[in-house]
């Protein structure tokens, strides 16, 4: 559990006085061995070649402990959960436990006036160094911040407040990268994404409803290796992590490139676990990594389980069609549309031709006889 | 724009509006033909008018063996461009889905390889019919600008599809929404241009059949 | 032959230059009459063309000349305009677009201009309507989307004639036709002499005026001229099958030249005439002779261009010969063993669907019957059709077209040609002779003729 880092009166980081992470996992009981494992796939994450895996662990086990400031605003917790629900002590947590998060609503003991004066020390302390941790999203600035408050303070002004010493923005979760849930139309509380709102810090969005925990810890692992951020997508989302698609690296491919698809839920083709692009699986436009990291420590994922992929991790999945429609669907109703336009054209159409045809017939009204004496005295 | 805004928006409003101006675009053109009427004949028959324009409304989509000797090149690409575009656009599963989530209406569909192959054709097909336009003296002296129009637009849709099913272009959402901003201006302009063909040549094949079969031949 | 028949027209008035009377053709008058003609069948064939350009293949001034000016479509390209701009939603919203809006000062006004006719191009596209085109209809069956292409050419000769735009050679056969009853101006007493000659060389009647016989008999001008062996024929199978059949002195032309100057006004006046005399004479059929677009003309135009069906049916001698052939009433004694082959006149087979009838009668009098290669409804024309053979304009065109029959009869070889169409029998004659191919062309009504039972001729007669 965290608990709210010292008060530092100097406002600058001790390092110094801070274990390093290397002594911090090695203390948690974390081996060499295991060690350098996570370093190699951290590597194999962050598409760098294997040889690059000790430079990781050597800049890892120097590296200093981070201040993290954890905001929850228009959230359902689901990211935190992701993050913390593992089933035995892992790397990923460990690496948790060794970052220096000093504020976390959910997680600190503090509470009340502590735990906003804990998040106020740690930026404090950590101006212009600390990383702000955002999931879900907010009230934008034109919207009524009474729909999300914390210690009376509204979602936007304690953004704002807390983003303006930040070294950078980490937007975990659908939610706080692309507004998520609470942004599906018809957006009642005139929720934002942080990148709607923060435009002077790097913001890299990890994006997924919720996102991979390794996802989550691979950022921050990469930012505590090389001390820059990595490579993004035009979505601010680490391409290392984004920049396959679902279906690119989804072990059911080989039925869509044969054309066997599951057409109902229960059918031979959904036994025999053929393709699920029939059933609305947005694999084909969704960039994530569940399909090489999968979920519950590898067990197992969504597409694995039998269900299409909902596009969880794409920008406004919710409103993106149905989730059981298959991609080439268009929301809305066609039918009705086609129905009335279909309607309208046959009326017009009939206008205008009735229109023509009274036009041919006038024209057989005007008609002069061509006689023989006419045409005799062309001759 | 982000490349998922852009695909919701082809797929979302743009779609519905190329839909809108398609469905009423070809209705009028229809109605405005049919509309117009033909004078009573008072010829007596030879033969059915009715029988003879609905064969002949099949029978046009094969070629007589003179035309087949005298063009031959015209009528192998013509049909395999023409058939491959039919298989493509009615027989991928992603459209079958569509036109089944848009008409309620669903049948079969082919393997993806398979049109993938049959697309691939359609495509060399279709720039085969475009350099003969070019090179052919009857077809260069007959082409108008919007002869090439309706080519590039039923090119761009292939070619788009193509790109799109093999994720030539990233990220996916934008190829897709490529692909579907196409078919769109396809529908857009089909009303509006010779593309009408895809329905009025049956009208005509009728009124040609009806005409020649009330003469007692199948035309 | 008489020297009336030798100058066709000699008793009509000089040519009166080009000067148009008051209310005389003009572009507003030619224009008219192309609104007139449209129809559903032309908007659908309008806005079905996709410039494929295989028309071309099928037009045997295409074929021969190489010149893509003589693609049928092409050819319609006026009525197209003024259909596109009159007739469809998007011409005249083009039409108020560029009334209402400031196009010039967009730069737009080319775009929405679109091309006018004007009597210009009624002027240049005559040749093109009248000279290259026979009315033959094979492009008609080739169109890939179903243009019936040879329709809308006979429509857009409609406007032709209100506009002034027509072969001189039409003009004049239309005016004969109506003030002298035959578009060559031959008259009865020209027909009479030839009776004479036919009864004196048979010793049998020829029928005239009888009231309420079977049929009535009409005849070409042409025929009267070229081949008088044709009246002389059917005299003589008639005589023999027992026929009861009657010329008329009020009208014995059979052929139309108000539907190949593409006139319905000219049609309707010559086709009146046939149905007074029919009627006149309480026949229950009417035969129209060995020439193809007279069978059209009276059988498929005429109706409709006196807007009333007719109290009697109208046959093509072919068609009565068959009839009779399967009736068993005609009696033929020894065949041809020389190969023959048929040249089939579009107006009779593909645009009339008498197909079979003159394959049944070859197989009864020839031995060594081979068809063309494309017979039939698929058949080429010879390229003198459509009113081509009396627009002297067109001389040259005319037998640039035949090449392609030509061609025809050099894949199969026949020793002789046989037709049952006057005016493609002189062109196959005068084609085949200008590349001096010895085959002699002969009509079939002829062939059928000479071959008749001798002493089944007393019975009935």
């Amino acid at each position: 559990m965290v608990t709210a880092s010292p008060h530092r009166p100097d406002g600058r980081p001790a390092p110094a006085r801070q274990a390093t992470l290397g002594e911090s996992l090695r203390r948690n009981g974390v081996s060499r061995r295991g060690f350098l494992k996570f370093c190699a796939a951290t590597a194999s994450m962050m598409a760098l070649p294997p040889s690059m895996a000790p430079a990781i662990a050597a800049a890892l086990e120097s590296a200093r402990r981070p201040s993290v400031i954890w905001l929850s605003f228009q959230e359902c917790t689901g990211c935190t959960e992701s993050l913390t629900r593992s089933f035995s002590p892992t790397v990923e947590n460990l690496i948790l436990d060794t970052i220096s998060l000093d504020y976390h609503h959910t997680l600190q003991a503090a509470a009340g006036d502590a735990a906003e004066h804990a998040r106020e020390a740690a930026m404090h302390a950590n101006a212009g160094e600390y990383l702000v941790v955002v999931d879900g999203s907010l009230p934008g600035p034109g919207a009524n911040p009474g729909y999300s408050t914390i210690a009376g303070i509204s979602n936007y002004d304690m953004l704002m407040e807390t983003v303006a010493d930040a070294a950078a923005v980490i937007a975990v979760g659908s939610c706080a990268a692309f507004g998520g849930l609470p942004k599906a139309s018809p957006n009642p509380s005139g929720a934002v994404a942080v990148q709607d709102l923060v435009k002077d810090k790097p913001v890299i969005n990890v994006s997924g409803c919720p996102p991979l925990p390794m996802v989550i810890t691979g950022v921050l692992a990469q930012y505590l290796t090389f001390g820059k951020l990595p490579e993004l997508d035009q979505y601010n989302r680490p391409l290392a992590f984004f920049g396959q698609s679902i279906h690119d690296r989804c072990y059911r491919r080989p039925f869509y490139d044969k054309g066997l698809f599951a057409e109902t839920f229960d059918d031979e083709g959904a036994k025999k676990g053929w393709c699920l692009y029939r059933l609305g699986c947005k694999g084909p436009m969704t960039y994530n990594a569940c399909a090489t990291m999968k979920w519950n420590g590898g067990t197992s994922w969504p597409v694995e389980a039998g269900a299409p992929c909902l596009g969880c991790s794409e920008p406004d999945f919710w409103d993106a069609g149905g989730f059981y429609d298959a991609l080439s669907v268009p929301p809305g109703n066609s039918g009705d549309m086609l129905l009335a336009a279909g309607a309208a054209g046959v009326a017009v159409g009939a206008g205008v031709g009735l229109l023509a045809r009274s036009q041919a017939k006038g024209a057989a009204k005007q008609h002069q006889t061509v006689t023989a004496e006419e045409l005799e005295q062309k001759l | 724009m982000t490349a998922v805004e852009f695909l919701m928006l082809t797929k979302g409003p743009l779609f519905q509006a190329a839909l809108a101006v398609f469905a009423l675009g070809v209705l009028v053109r229809l109605v405005e033909i049919l509309a117009l009427g033909r004078a009573h004949n008072y010829a007596a028959p030879r033969g059915s008018a009715a029988l003879g324009g609905l064969r002949t409304m099949y029978k046009r989509f094969e070629p007589d063996p003179g035309t087949f000797k005298a063009a031959p090149f015209d009528v192998v690409v013509g049909m395999v461009w023409h058939i491959g575009f039919i298989v493509a656009l009615l027989l991928f599963i992603p459209h079958v889905e569509l036109i089944k989530s848009t008409f309620g209406i669903a049948w079969p569909a082919l393997p993806n390889p398979v049109v993938d192959a049959i697309t691939a054709i359609t495509i060399l097909g279709l720039l085969a019919a475009l350099v003969h336009r070019l090179a052919h003296p009857v077809k260069r002296f007959l082409s108008t600008p919007e002869d090439y129009l309706i080519w590039g637009v039923t090119f761009l849709v292939m070619i788009t599809g193509y790109l799109a099913y093999h994720r030539l272009i990233n990220p996916y959402p934008l190829a897709l929404g490529i692909h579907i901003l196409a078919a769109e201006i396809f529908l857009v302009v089909l009303p509006f241009t010779k593309l009408t063909h895809m329905f009025t040549a049956f009208v005509a094949r009728y009124y040609n059949g009806a005409t020649f079969g009330r003469k007692g031949v199948q035309s | 032959m008489t020297e009336a028949v030798l100058t066709p027209g000699a008793d009509l008035p000089e040519s009166s230059g080009t000067t148009q009377a008051a209310g005389g053709f003009s572009l507003a008058r030619g224009l008219n009459a192309l609104r007139e003609e449209m129809d559903a069948p032309v908007a659908s064939f309008f806005s079905s063309c996709v410039h494929c350009g295989l028309c071309a293949t099928a037009c045997p001034f295409f074929v021969e000349t190489g010149d893509p000016k003589y693609t049928p479509i092409h050819k319609l390209e006026p009525m197209r305009i003024l259909w596109e701009q009159e007739f469809t939603f998007w011409g005249k919203l083009k039409g108020v677009l560029r009334e209402k809006l400031p196009l010039d000062k967009l730069g737009l006004d080319k775009h929405f201009a679109g091309k006018q006719v004007t009597d210009e191009m009624l002027a240049e596209w005559e040749p093109l309507l009248y000279d290259s085109c026979t009315m033959c209809g094979r492009c008609s069956m080739v169109c890939p989307v179903g243009n019936d292409i040879q329709y809308m050419i006979r429509k857009a000769r409609e406007g032709q004639v209100a506009s002034g735009h027509s072969p001189e050679g039409l003009v004049a056969a239309s005016v004969r036709a109506v003030n002298t009853g035959s578009p060559m101006g031959l008259k009865w007493k020209t027909l009479d002499v030839q009776i004479r000659h036919v009864e004196q060389s048979t010793g049998l009647e020829v029928p005239i005026d009888k009231q309420g016989a079977d049929y009535l008999v009409l005849l070409s001008s042409m025929e009267i001229i070229n081949f008088p062996e044709y009246l002389e024929a059917l005299t003589k199978i008639f005589a023999h099958a027992g026929v009861s059949w009657t010329l008329s002195q009020q009208c014995f032309e059979a052929t139309n030249a108000g539907i190949q100057i593409g006139s319905k006004d000219i049609a309707a006046v010559l086709v009146q005439r046939v149905v007074d005399a029919a009627e006149a004479l309480d026949v229950k059929n009417v035969i129209s002779p060995e020439c193809g677009h007279a069978y059209t003309a009276i059988r498929w135009e005429g109706p409709n261009a006196i807007k009333r069906a007719y109290p009697f049916k109208v046959f093509h001698i072919i068609e009565v010969l068959d009839q009779l052939r399967a009736d068993g009433r005609i009696k033929t004694e020894g065949r041809e063993d020389d190969r023959l082959s048929l040249h089939d006149p579009c107006n009779l087979a593909r645009k009339s669907g008498v197909i079979q009838q003159q394959r049944n009668l070859m197989d009864l009098v020839a031995e060594n019957f081979v068809d063309l290669k494309e017979h039939g409804k698929m058949q080429w024309c010879c390229g003198a059709g459509g009113g081509v053979s009396s627009n002297e304009r067109a001389e040259a065109l005319k037998l640039a077209a035949f090449k392609k029959k030509k061609a025809q009869i050099e894949e199969v070889e026949p020793d002789r040609m046989v037709t049952m169409c006057a005016t493609c029998r002189t062109q196959l004659e005068e084609g085949l002779e200008e590349f001096t191919m010895d085959i002699p062309v002969i009509g079939l009504t002829e062939l059928i003729a000479d071959h008749l039972v001798e002493s089944d001729e007393g019975t009935h007669a």
